[in-house]
């Protein structure tokens, strides 16, 4: 399809506190359904987004985490997570949770999403983009 | 607005959507099923009991094509296909299923 546009959706914020990281990942999932080719991007405070164990009980709200590993199922299998920004804040990559996706093209052999870059890498793939949408 | 099963009030919102989540049981979604002119069968059931190990599992409802997707994966191409779906729920499978199963309306559905 000649008018797929590459469209990345930057994350930066904590997931909870402000409406903004559910908000992106609710666009994200009804942008889904226009057959783009849709990456996300995870830096800054964002990548406490993807962290597994995540419990919301004491604030009161729901934990939306569950739902990225649903973003195979909407062919969304890009998700680029910022190597400085974890270890900023101390994290790493066994920090955060498992999202898989099956490989139309590789026999559905399950693959992570879950791409850790550079901040240089990271530069270069915003560079790719035909649209930026920032949360 | 609200349904009633067993004489107990059930809120939901102007589309049918139950508001509280928790308030769901099997009575309650035949009371709903009867709502969109739907007879629930063995079949009817399969679906709706998948949509909510799907919200349990992944906190959403998904999209119509996302369902078909998964369903299709897990019980085959006999049953993962638009006719099927259609045929159970005309109004929509996504759509009628979620209100059904007590789920809110699927992410990105007008």
């Amino acid at each position: 399809m000649s008018d797929t546009k590459k469209f990345l959706y930057v994350n930066r914020k904590a997931p909870y506190g402000t409406i903004y990281a559910l908000e992106s990942l609710e666009v994200v999932l009804i942008g889904a359904a226009f057959e783009q080719d849709v990456a996300l991007a995870f830096l800054d405070d964002g990548v406490f987004q993807l962290t597994k164990g995540q419990d919301t009980a004491g604030i009161g709200v729901k934990n939306f985490s569950p739902t990225f590993r649903a973003l195979g199922d909407y062919d969304v299998n890009k998700l680029y997570v910022e190597r400085e920004s974890l270890e900023e804040r101390g994290l790493t990559e066994d920090d955060l949770q498992e999202i898989m996706y099956e490989d139309e093209d590789d026999d559905w052999a399950e693959k992570p999403s879950i791409r850790i870059v550079s901040r240089a890498e990271m530069a270069e793939i915003m560079a790719e983009q035909d649209v930026i949408l920032s949360f | 607005m609200a349904y009633e099963v067993n004489g107990q009030v059930v809120e939901h919102d102007e589309e049918g959507y139950i508001t509280n989540l928790s308030d769901w049981s099997r009575e309650l979604a035949e009371e709903i099923a009867k709502t969109e002119n739907i007879e629930m069968t063995d079949e009817h059931w399969e679906v709706v009991n998948f949509l909510r190990d799907y919200y349990e599992e992944y906190q959403i409802a998904p999209a119509v094509r996302v369902l078909i997707k998964a369903i299709k994966k897990s019980m085959g191409p006999e049953k993962g296909n638009n006719k099927y779906m259609y045929e159970l729920f005309p109004y929509g499978p996504a759509k009628q299923a979620c209100k059904i199963a007590g789920l809110p309306k699927p992410t990105g559905c007008v």
